[in-house]
């Protein structure tokens, strides 16, 4: 055998457990939820049979699909934009020198080493009416008691916030080690041509972060559609829908209506979206990133 | 100890995957699925009656499986029975016994009666609870761990606002009155004390079955396969419920959230409220003043739905195993056992003679708040339970949801939720 063989049977044997694993748990996961998603639900006297679009029509008539599909692209809108513009301007304050810095760093990523279940608990009280934090301070001002999680008006916008919260800290880590790798040389230069602050961020800071925004970013998109849990402890996708995610009606019509083909039929939707906004930044953000 | 405690099942997720290859010999193995966390005072309390029963019955060994919450369980409990090794036995809630009996995953417990002494036992258990575990004339669930809705008044409160703490609201317009007595406003008019509360996040039904029981009305038919939420005395119901905070305002504004409602009771934020008797043990233990536990007040008539877990049989187990866990419901639910199940937990003893033991006796001179669940009984109705339960449910729990933070009338939001629910139940006729 020659070399050149053997190197690739080594290459590939190499790759071959991370493969199998990827295979076997996402692609054929993937194909076989798209592939249920042209059959109706086994029940245990009728078999599943094929049916064609039909388990779409349903979907495209389905006013929840539509209510749950609204809620995430609001959501995604809601935290998106706002935890990386937190997380890039925390991680600014405290890359420069100033006291107690340590300190305010773990208390910004304080959030993210937290359980998220204990987390959504503790923004529940936050929440409550009467007596809960938000009420108390509101309360100093003469605001009026509001009913945040149990309004369809503030529900969603509750819950937006509590994953704004959450995620910032952890993307402030990204931003905060890549600022770091930024030679000091650039900001001395910039010194000496008197560049202000703000335009040293913008030139040159702003520029330089762009590969972790785009890394940043991505992950932010994924965790919009991925969000769950707090919706599971803090509304169970109530008042009427008003908090229902896609991820989590998902979980309700497989698991709670046991309708396993609309499951997978809703989840092909969700997957074609991720892949939709993963090929746009991908394919196109990339281009215009700079990297080093 | 509540079946609607939403949290503690992240750390039981071990449970399902673990499903032991079950024991074919004739010293069988009884795999139990049980809904609680891993840890905690309840697995205590079924390890020791696994033990127990171990020791009476020599060659056949209970293993309880603790699978989280419900909902958990029954994710569990079905996918087992989808790749072929389901647990002999699982406690899991009474209304999804029509989902179970559509997966065919269970067997009725009919065929194992076979005495006097079995049909006497059958025939021992509340009507009240039955009515949920039986359907076209077959027992499928025995009941085990059950629980009704409640009143709970703050003793002090009464007081207070010149009540009798001794005497709770008896019916619908007493407990406005009450509860308008009961509210309390600062000068800038915020509340700082409300009436009364009925939680409504997650699944108003269960709460919402007391006020349409009252109004006269069932929800569902024992076929499980046609709903009545259109029916004028269920939007009676739901106008009584949406008048509590829009037109008298003693019933906070939007969504009551469940899991804060005791709390928002030992605050002294709410003076009355509708829970299930699964919290009587957290309220005597967390409650700084006297407190009162009554039935429900009565509209038309009294009334209030049951809840909580029943014993199904796997339809999957060798006839061996379902012999081996007859016996073990059969023993488990014994007077003497179900009385101390009752005092450990909370829930309501399952049989009138459970309430006949001597146990049972001394706890209750003890603590007689412990006695209303059962004098409610009578005038309890099923909790709903249809084929497609969740779905069907869900219609209800959205239109309820609607109405309550305003965005439908009563009126419509009950005509959309039967319309719904006929779509989704015209197969199963």
């Amino acid at each position: 055998m020659t070399n050149r063989a053997t190197a690739t049977i080594h290459g590939w044997l190499l790759l071959l457990p991370a493969m199998a694993c990827l295979a076997l748990f996402t692609h054929w996961p993937a194909l076989a939820s798209f592939i249920e998603s042209f059959y109706s639900t086994p029940k245990a006297r009728r078999p599943a049979r094929f049916i064609g679009l039909d388990n779409y029509e349903q979907m495209l008539a389905d006013p929840i699909f539509w209510k749950a599909l609204s809620n995430n692209l609001w959501f995604a809108l809601g935290t998106i934009p706002t935890s990386i513009a937190l997380a890039l301007l925390m991680a600014v304050w405290v890359n420069d020198r100033i006291a107690g810095r340590t300190l305010v760093r773990m208390a910004y990523f304080t959030p993210t080493i937290l359980p998220m279940i204990a987390v959504a608990n503790i923004w529940l009280f936050f929440y409550t009416p009467q007596y809960g934090l938000l009420e108390q301070i509101t309360g100093l001002f003469g605001a009026r008691s509001t009913n945040w999680l149990g309004s369809q008006d503030t529900a969603l916008y509750a819950i937006t916030i509590v994953a704004i919260w959450k995620e910032a800290g952890f993307f402030m880590i990204f931003y905060l080690a890549a600022l770091q790798a930024i030679p000091p040389s650039l900001g001395e230069a910039a010194a000496i041509e008197g560049a202000s602050r703000w335009t040293f961020f913008r030139r040159i800071q702003f520029p330089l972060l762009m590969p972790t925004t785009l890394f940043v970013l991505i992950n932010a998109v994924i965790n919009a559609f991925r969000m769950v849990d707090h919706i599971v402890v803090m509304t169970r996708g109530g008042p009427d829908n008003a908090t229902t995610l896609l991820l989590y009606y998902i979980y309700q019509v497989g698991f709670g209506f046991w309708d396993t083909a609309y499951a997978a039929t809703l989840t092909c939707v969700l997957l074609v979206l991720l892949a939709l906004v993963a090929f746009v930044q991908y394919g196109w953000l990339e281009r215009r990133t700079h990297y080093q | 100890m509540d079946r609607r405690e939403f949290l503690g099942g992240a750390a039981a997720l071990a449970g399902a995957t673990a499903l032991p290859g079950i024991a074919r010999a004739q010293g069988a193995e009884l795999s139990f699925f049980y809904p609680v966390a891993v840890g905690g005072p309840i697995t205590k309390l079924i390890d020791a009656y696994a033990t127990g029963f171990e020791k009476d019955n020599a060659g056949v060994k209970v293993k309880p499986i603790y699978a989280g919450t419900y909902q958990e369980t029954i994710v569990k409990a079905l996918t087992a029975h989808k790749s072929g090794t389901p647990p002999v036995l699982s406690v899991l809630l009474s209304t999804d016994m029509f989902t179970l009996i559509d997966e065919e995953a269970i067997v009725p417990f009919d065929d194992f009666i076979k005495t006097d002494e079995d049909r006497k036992w059958l025939a021992g258990f509340y009507p009240g609870f039955m009515e949920n575990s039986q359907t076209g004339g077959k027992t499928w669930g025995i009941p085990f761990q059950r629980s009704t809705v409640v009143l709970y008044w703050n003793k002090e409160l009464f007081k207070e606002a010149g009540l009798d703490p001794e005497k709770p609201p008896k019916d619908w317009a007493e407990q406005v009155e009450f509860a308008q007595k009961l509210t309390k406003r600062d000068a800038s008019g915020n509340v700082t004390q409300w009436g009364i509360q009925i939680p409504s996040s997650g699944f108003p039904y269960w709460l919402f079955q007391g006020l349409t029981t009252q109004a006269g009305a069932i929800l569902a038919n024992s076929a499980g396969d046609k709903t009545d939420y259109a029916n004028p005395a269920v939007i009676e119901a739901l106008q009584y419920w949406v008048d509590l905070s829009q037109k008298y305002k003693v019933h906070p504004p939007g969504i009551v959230e469940w899991g804060t409602t005791p709390r928002d009771f030992f605050e002294k934020k709410v003076a009355m409220m509708w829970t299930t008797t699964g919290n009587l043990t957290n309220v005597r233990a967390n409650a700084k003043f006297p407190f009162g536990v009554g039935v429900l007040p009565a509209g038309k008539k009294p009334g209030s739905p049951t809840g909580g877990g029943n014993f199904y049989l796997s339809k999957k187990a060798t006839r061996a195993e379902q012999e081996a866990a007859f016996k073990f419901v059969r023993w488990i639910t014994t007077p003497e056992r179900a009385a101390q199940w009752s005092i450990d937990t909370g829930y309501v003893g399952v049989t009138p003679a459970s309430y006949e033991t001597e146990a049972m006796k001394t706890y209750v001179a003890g603590f007689p708040q412990a006695i209303v669940a059962r004098d409610q009984l009578s005038s309890a109705v099923a909790e709903l339970s249809t084929h497609e339960n969740q779905r069907v449910t869900k219609a209800l729990n959205d239109g309820l949801q609607a109405a309550l933070t305003g965005t439908k009338t009563p009126q419509k939001a009950m005509e959309e939720a039967q319309a719904e629910a006929e779509r989704i139940l015209k197969p199963y006729r």
